[in-house]
């Protein structure tokens, strides 16, 4: 039904946006070990002091999304990968007080920590949750039904460590747009080196994902699907050439959009290739969808009101448009 | 029954310690929000540095609190899936999408002005400036709006019907304006409006007495209290029309929230004061009560009936020791609060509002009560409900998720851990920033000056605004 796969490309799209936007705040903690001095952790975290919070609401909504049109995924996700998904929350919730605490506290190391270790914990933990779904949830009629580690494996666990390149090649895109000086100049090189290292996991993900996920060799041989799918790798690799330039030519926004673009390719093929699966290979999207009133009613709200959001989020990215210095707006 | 065995109880246990923590914070966002707005009203008009010095120190408050309310609201989204997947699935038509909603119109609303307010002083008109606290505070009240109507339908279904144990939607108007939300939502934003100013009165009486940055924390005292004298009484109104609400549509609630055990026949029934519930012998132990009371109460009427709990079955009725407890102590904060400020009016006629040592140790004191109250009055809602998810629908038992309690074992630990360090955190640099006092120094930024600026007075006189 046409209702049901608006929505399916409306989670979609809400999940990449949350992915990409609070993998940029994520990836900007990840990049702390690269840059020491506090001063300079001062400008990162001001970078993405005055959005970090609307971007995370992003995950909220694409968590109210799952609920309200696709309850069966949302109640046998959460109680299959309760341990992944718990975990990325206690992260979350580390990273986001340490914005506030760092800025009142003289001795800022301690909540440094709290801001790197979280922003790991979370993502190590989204990608053992994004793993835990590709290796499939066990389910008995429309519940949860398999074991509190089922979703822990070797393939989990790499796709965990597999997102922290793209987390930290986004961030160091990101900085190129938003500092000057020596910070900009380590990002450039940063930036470069993490999308060769997103290349590579990317591709050991892609031969190592079948063997979790049989029924995904269809979907990337079988045409006409095949020739969707297989659109995703070319991008990505026409993106990462395109970084690769851009960054030798010290451009300033062709990075970040060109992560950006490689980053999506990856995730997007990921999402091209589970369809029409809403949890492979228990449930399907149609099978795991709320009821028709409930669907026109929440997408009546998105269609009406998600403009609204998209174009005061975007204003408010345009109020902080430019450089970050060390002082000023931000936390001390 | 083994606590550690029992995923029921401990899914329970878990879903109120991480509420009872996370409440806080929203309470705190929506009043302190109002009071930005206010304060930002006499900057702009009046154009005195004082307002602008304490839009900046409380609009820093605010983003410490909002922080904590953030991320202990993660958890909350997605506490229905993890810990009550059965309920999640069968109720999601008609329950998700107010969450949904929340987040949509309102979350989004307060988390992307946000940043423009703590941060855009410099970036923006002043009018936009405004237009953005609105937003934000706003937003909160909005984020208010949707939660509740979402708490209320569990305790006051409507709209809805069953299809083999599923909730269908029939009419969403039905299910957000069911019959407790409108009474509820300002009840409890009136609380948060409350509790808030009671906050920022006791803060800033603390200070007055210690003498540390007095011009300061007097402007702020005196506008909490404006808040605080038209808030009490209306809250008062406001729980009494919330507890009728209950007595018509949750009347094994008001039962136990009142100790009563027999329904009263020939005369009114009686309103106890205190007592000591047993459950086991279906009375109270000890009870000192005002006869008819209760009648008039809530049904002002002096003889109307009101059902006792022995009219329901054993299996229907929620705890009564704890009921009759929180209640009592919620109704007791709220009286303290409204004769506080009785006394409050009446020193502002003699003016000494601000230098009456006894008032103001009285209110530094009982600024934590507000809280206390908070926590007592959805203590009363939410155990009140039980043994009900849905009441009279959906039995809490039902709804738990197919997990093993050892899962539930790891992450209450986990959150009771997290949120005490959290919290303890949260205090310490929120008591810190208030003793540090104010930034007067900084320069104010030249779009805010742009209109004038009236020189920081400090006269010892209470000014004419107080």
């Amino acid at each position: 039904m046409l209702l049901i796969d608006v929505w399916a490309i409306l989670v979609g799209l809400a999940m990449v946006l949350y992915v990409v936007l609070d993998g940029i705040s994520l990836g900007v903690a990840m990049l702390f070990g690269m840059f020491v001095h506090g001063k300079e952790r001062s400008v990162l975290i001001n970078t993405i002091a005055p959005v970090w919070d609307a971007n995370q609401t992003w995950l909220l909504f694409g968590g109210g999304a799952i609920f309200a049109a696709f309850p069966v995924v949302y109640a046998v996700l959460s109680s299959g990968l309760y341990v992944p998904l718990i975990t990325f929350i206690a992260g979350l919730i580390f990273r986001g007080v340490a914005f506030e605490f760092r800025g009142e506290s003289t001795r800022k190391g301690a909540w440094e920590w709290a801001f790197f270790l979280g922003s790991l914990v979370a993502v190590l933990s989204q990608g053992m949750t994004l793993g835990g779904v590709l290796t499939g949830v066990a389910m008995r009629g429309r519940e949860f039904a398999g074991g509190p580690l089922d979703w822990l494996n070797p393939f989990s666990v790499m796709v965990g460590i597999a997102i922290i390149p793209g987390y930290v090649m986004l961030a160091s895109a990101y900085l190129v747009v938003k500092t000057t000086g020596s910070i900009q100049d380590r990002a450039y090189a940063i930036a470069r080196g993490s999308t060769l290292v997103v290349l590579a996991v990317m591709a050991i993900v892609t031969v190592w994902m079948p063997f979790h996920y049989p029924l995904i060799l269809t979907h990337w041989t079988g045409a006409p699907r095949a020739y969707f799918v297989w659109t995703f790798p070319v991008l990505g690799l026409l993106a990462a050439w395109a970084l690769s330039k851009s960054v030798r030519k010290r451009r300033t926004f062709a990075p970040l959009v060109c992560a950006i673009v490689l980053f999506l390719s990856g995730y997007l093929g990921v999402l091209a290739s589970l369809y029409p699966y809403a949890i492979p290979p228990s449930i399907k999207i149609r099978e795991a969808a709320a009821q028709p009133e409930s669907l026109l009613f929440t997408l009546w709200g998105a269609l009406i009101v998600l403009p609204l959001v998209l174009a005061y989020t975007g204003y408010s990215y345009w109020v902080f448009r430019g450089k970050t210095g060390e002082e000023g707006e931000g936390y001390s | 029954m083994n606590v550690l065995s029992d995923p029921l109880l401990l899914s329970r246990l878990q879903f109120a310690v991480t509420i009872m923590f996370h409440i806080i914070f929203p309470t705190a966002t929506i009043g302190l929000g109002l009071y930005l707005v206010i304060i930002e009203i006499l900057w702009l008009s009046t154009k005195d540095e004082l307002y602008y010095r304490m839009c900046r120190f409380w609009g820093r408050v605010f983003a410490i609190n909002f922080g904590v309310g953030v991320v202990s609201g993660v958890v909350m989204e997605f506490e229905f899936g993890t810990n009550w997947a059965r309920f999640s699935a069968l109720g999601a038509n008609v329950f998700a999408p107010l969450l949904y909603f929340e987040v949509l119109t309102a979350f989004f609303l307060e988390a992307g002005f946000l940043g423009i307010m703590l941060f855009g002083w410099m970036r923006v008109s002043r009018s936009i400036h405004f237009l953005s606290t609105c937003l934000v505070a706003g937003g909160s009240i909005l984020s208010a709006l949707w939660i509740v109507a979402a708490n209320s339908w569990m305790q006051t279904p409507a709209g809805f019907r069953l299809e083999g144990g599923q909730f269908v939607a029939a009419g969403f108007r039905a299910v957000i304006f069911n019959p407790s939300t409108l009474v509820r939502f300002s009840h409890m934003v009136a609380a948060a409006f409350e509790t808030s100013a009671f906050a920022v009165a006791g803060i800033g009486a603390f200070f007055l007495l210690k003498g540390r940055n007095v011009a300061f924390f007097r402007r702020s005292m005196g506008v909490a209290l404006v808040s605080a004298a038209l808030f009490a009484p209306l809250q008062l109104y406001l729980g009494d029309a919330s507890g009728r609400q209950v007595f018509h549509l949750q009347p094994v609630k008001l039962a136990a929230m009142e100790g009563l055990w027999e329904t009263n026949t020939a005369s009114g029934a009686p309103f106890a004061l205190v007592g000591l519930p047993d459950a086991d012998k279906e009375r109270n132990a000890f009870e000192i009560s005002i006869p008819s009371a209760l009648s008039l109460l809530v049904t002002h009427t002096l003889s109307g009936r009101v059902p006792g709990l022995k009219a329901f079955p054993r299996q229907d009725r929620p705890n009564v020791a704890v009921l009759f407890t929180s209640f009592r102590l919620m109704v007791a904060i709220g009286f303290l609060f409204l004769f506080v400020m009785i006394w409050a009016a009446v020193l502002w006629k003699r003016k000494r509002l601000f230098t009456q040592r006894a008032f103001l140790w009285t209110l530094a004191v009982i600024q934590v009560f507000g809280w206390v109250a908070v926590e007592m009055g959805w203590v009363t809602a939410e155990v009140g409900r039980q043994p009900w998810l849905v009441y009279g629908v959906m039995r809490t038992s039902e709804a738990v998720s197919p997990i093993r309690p050892g899962n539930v074992v790891w992450s209450l630990a986990l959150f009771v851990i997290i949120f005490f360090s959290i919290g303890a955190s949260y205090v310490y640099y929120v008591l810190r920033a208030f003793w540090r006092g104010p930034d007067m120094a900084s320069p104010i930024p030249h779009v805010q000056r742009r209109a004038g600026l009236r020189i920081l007075e400090d006269s010892p006189a209470p000014p004419a605004d107080a």
